[in-house]
């Protein structure tokens, strides 16, 4: 057991925890942040996005120690009210069905943007390939992430 | 209008009544923190006035839905309580949705399955709605002493046109609360609906994309601990011994003890299936911690032998299943198809002679097409809370048959019915694979054990490897064209491990004179289950590839040669027990050749068709590929839908969408294989699921416009396309798919 300070959507947390724990325990076990889900534990399924500095980073994988003084954002912390343009176009398009998988979609198609506002469709797809929707909602997802795209771009 | 007999009676609903007074609400403990209150969320009223199980009304006009069918995914916690809003005649804008509580006296057919939610809640829920309205329209009859026949209703409004009065529903809750339950109510005609065949979001989507506790994993209570099994590695092992001297001794962790899910005197009902009864348990603080000590086990399997479970069907009935022993494999399994597909089946339906119609065929036509087991690989692993006292069994989580597994719950721990508590969260995906809930039955031993509130938490590995699978298909067809290029006779022999894919009763049966359906299954020990679409699955894409080819031999556009033999189907059909609507089944073809543009063809395109009816639906498609550097790629697919009545457009096409991109998927990449009965595949870097690069880049989904009464959704879509795609795969390759997946080369390359 080591004390780690993190900064979760932007708050000093302070935990007490095995060195070697992923990110998605110390969120979801002891933050209580359980907006980001456990889908594999090996990085494949994409469920467990969030942001490291940023950067879309599978949590399941992501040992805490690891993180060091790196940001953490969650899909609690993406925005304030919900209303990043990235939510909004999931919304518009109704995307979610079990919706299970759709936290981590967000955070990735997030990230994706925040580094290209402009993608085609071969970079959302090249970006979105980590995240498996099992529901189906693929086609939706590309057409959202198109929509958030022109809602940060106006 | 309709008139109709109001079938739950005033008991049902002050039981139901009495029950809301002790919280009717699913009042969760989550202790996640909240979002900031948007702005756009309504104002809670001062007082809510119960008008009967499904709704109540606040004084401020707010209405609170209850949805009562588990919701996984096929969005029935929006278009079920839009069936109640419709007849209710309210502002779908002062709408709030919650999931009802198990409670079938109220709430009948609490089941997520067969894509029957809204087909069997089509009357039952706009009833509820109905009873409401009309106690309103009294309340306020009386209240303004006009005659009941003059109190109209419009969004939450009433009015009595004559003297101009008006009040809110809110206004009149109170007094409507004090009126008898109506014995008749009318339902409106489809024409004056305002809210089914319009299409409103998801009513948890905001919470889906802000990351609030919504699903079975989120939930929490103060005290409970984490709980893992584990289970034998393969299919055919039991548990022979535990050391856990290592394991016990680790950081966080509470004990380690071994369950029996199911002593050999239970039993069992058809929910119940499971393959590893012995399980051994690790409880900690942790999810982290247990996983660690998991590790740290040491056990030893051994060999169980043949022997058979009682259990009760899904009908009532009771059967003996037989279990055999040994270590199976998926060659074996191949071999075993093939010899027994090569032997006399057991005879479904015949028609005519269809051996006389093969001798005197002038062409032949003979194919063989096979798929592998599926798990189902629900992205939110299987997991229950369980709160077990000597009081009461609390329970909260996914499942889909809480009605079955609460009797299951109960019989287990040996509870009256009445202390059992099942709650229902919204479930990430079932497929099928939670109608089988034993992990409840495993959670509720477990809390019952350690006398603590524990959630049951399976790792990736756990629920793919610990599945309730699709079983593993062959199929056999052969048809006989004359001289003419008439089909003039038509066998098929289809099985499975463990069971038949067959649907004698379906097209082409009822449209070839000369006709033979034969079935075999072969037993094992693998535990199989329905699974989205259950045998549909696989025989509308083994059947529709092979129609396409006979197609071919006789030189007749696809299209044309199932509508010929539909219209022969419609008009003219041969025997009695044909099960689907020729009629229906030619309606999508010909939308779908509409849409497509299929006469004129598509430039660069690849295409294939194919159509097909199951769970009350019928679905064509038409597949586009394109080749990219030697690999198909779906371009686009056409869906035309007949489900009836579209309750929830936007939300019914998503279920269209979602179910082609499932099928596709499986159909190329997926697939679960044994090795000395240990599933090859245990997570998703060898179980390959269908990513974004490789689904279609665009869908177009048409619904045949229908005054006939709403079908289902959530398993209709997937079973044709897979033949559309097969079919289009041909076009592509100029070579015929005839095992799954497909692509299998891409399983091989992990």
């Amino acid at each position: 057991m080591a004390a780690f300070t993190l900064t979760v959507n932007g708050k000093k947390q302070e935990v007490n925890v095995d060195a070697q724990t992923p990110v998605l325990w110390v969120l979801r076990d002891h933050l209580n942040l359980v907006g980001t889900k456990f889908g594999c534990g090996m990085a494949q399924c994409g469920a467990c996005t969030i942001h490291l500095d940023g950067t879309a980073t599978r949590s399941c994988s992501l040992p805490v120690s690891a993180v060091g003084k790196m940001e953490i954002t969650t899909i609690e912390g993406l925005s304030e009210r919900g209303d990043h343009p990235v939510q909004q176009a999931w919304l518009e398009h109704d995307v979610p069905q079990c919706g299970y998988c759709q936290a981590g979609q967000i955070m990735s198609a997030a990230a994706l943007l925040n580094e290209n506002p402009n993608p085609t469709d071969e970079q959302i797809e090249a970006a979105m390939n980590g995240n498996i929707c099992r529901c189906g909602t693929y086609v939706r997802i590309k057409a959202a992430i198109k929509t958030a795209a022109q809602l940060i771009n106006e | 209008m309709a008139t109709i007999k109001t079938s739950i009676g005033r008991r049902e609903f002050l039981k139901s009544s009495a029950l809301a007074g002790g919280g009717l609400m699913l009042s969760f403990s989550w202790l996640a923190g909240c979002l900031p209150k948007a702005a756009d969320e309504l104002a809670m009223p001062n007082e809510w006035f119960e008008l009967n199980g499904y709704l109540k009304i606040g004084d401020n006009g707010v209405v609170t839905i209850l949805s009562p069918n588990p919701e996984i995914g096929q969005n029935v916690k929006t278009s079920m309580p839009m069936l109640v809003a419709e007849e209710l005649d309210v502002d779908w804008k002062n709408v709030i949705v919650e999931q009802a509580p198990l409670n079938t006296a109220v709430f009948a057919r609490q089941l997520a399955g067969g894509s029957q939610s809204i087909r069997q809640g089509w009357k039952s829920l706009r009833m509820a709605g109905a009873t409401a309205r009309t106690m309103l329209r009294e309340a306020a009859a009386k209240t303004w002493n006009v005659p009941v026949g003059e109190v109209t209703t419009e969004a939450s409004v009433l009015h009595h046109k004559p003297s101009g009065k008006t009040a809110t529903y809110g206004q009149m809750a109170s007094a409507a609360a004090k009126i008898e339950v109506p014995k008749e109510v009318e339902l409106k005609n489809n024409s004056d609906f305002t809210i089914i065949g319009t299409s409103r979001k998801n009513v948890d989507g905001k919470k889906i994309v802000t990351g609030q506790p919504l699903y079975g994993l989120d939930y929490r209570t103060e005290g409970m601990l984490i709980a893992m099994i584990a289970h034998p590695p393969a299919f055919g092992l039991k548990l022979k011994s535990v050391d856990d001297t290592q394991a016990r001794s680790m950081p966080g962790i509470k004990d380690v003890f071994t369950i029996r899910t199911f002593p050999e005197d239970y039993a069992q009902q058809w929910s119940d299936v499971t393959s590893f009864p012995d399980l051994v348990v690790v409880v900690g603080n942790s999810t982290w911690e247990v996983m660690n000590a998991r590790k740290a086990l040491k056990l030893e399997w051994e060999n169980f032998d043949d022997h058979s479970i009682a259990s009760t069907t899904f009908w009532g009935t009771k059967e003996s299943i037989k279990v055999p022993g040994g270590l199976e494999n998926s060659t074996q399994h191949s071999q075993v198809m093939a010899q027994l597909s090569a032997k006399p089946g057991t005879v479904v339906r015949q028609d005519g002679n269809p051996q006389a119609a093969f001798k005197k065929a002038a062409k032949v036509i003979e194919r063989t097409y096979t798929a592998p087991f599926l798990a189902h690989n629900t992205m939110e692993p299987m997991n229950f809370f369980a709160h077990v006292t000597d009081e009461k069994a609390e329970l909260v989580g996914p499942i889909q048959t809480p009605e079955y597994m609460e009797k299951s719950v109960a019989a287990r721990l040996g509870f009256p019915l009445e202390k059992i508590d099942i709650q229902m969260t919204r479930q990430g995906g079932g497929f099928g694979r939670r109608l089988y809930g034993h992990f409840l039955v495993e959670a509720a031993l477990i809390s019952q054990k350690v006398k603590a509130p524990i959630k049951l938490v399976y790792t990736r590995e756990d629920d793919m490897t610990f599945g309730i699978y699709r079983p593993a298909y062959h199929a056999l067809y052969r048809a006989a064209l004359d001289a003419d290029n008439n089909l003039i006779g038509f066998h098929v022999k289809a099985g499975g491990i463990p069971e038949s894919p067959l649907f004698a009763n379906r097209f082409p049966a009822g449209a070839v004179e000369n006709y033979l359906a034969e079935e075999w299954s072969a037993p094992s020990n693998i535990s199989i289950g329905a699974f989205r679409a259950p045998s549909s699955n696989f025989i509308a894409g083994a059947e529709q590839a092979f129609l396409d080819e006979v197609a071919e031999a006789a030189g007749k556009d696809p299209i044309q040669f199932r509508l010929d033999l539909l219209d022969r189907a419609a008009n003219n059909p041969v025997g009695e027990k044909n099960q689907y609507e020729a009629k229906r089944l030619a309606g999508v073809l010909e939308l779908v050749r509409e849409k497509s543009n299929w006469v004129q063809g598509q430039p660069g395109m690849h295409r294939g068709v194919s159509a097909y009816f199951c769970h009350d639906s019928y679905v064509a498609n038409v597949v586009d590929i394109v080749m990219e550097s030697n690999t198909p790629r779906v371009e686009k697919v056409y869906c035309a839908v007949d489900c009836g009545i579209v309750v929830n457009p936007i939300a019914a096409t998503n279920l269209v969408e979602g179910g082609t991109v499932d099928g596709i998927g499986h159909a190329l990449y997926s697939g679960l294989t044994f090795t000395n009965g240990t599933p090859d595949q245990n997570n998703f870097n060898k179980y390959r699921l269908i990513r974004q690069r490789e689904a279609p880049r665009a869908i177009d989904v048409s619904f045949v416009p229908s005054t006939v009464d709403p079908t289902g959704l959530g398993e209709p879509p997937f079973p044709p396309v897979i033949g559309a795609l097969a079919n289009a795969l041909y076009k592509a390759t100029g070579k015929r798919y005839y095992q799954q997946p497909f692509l299998r080369e891409e399983i091989n390359m992990l």
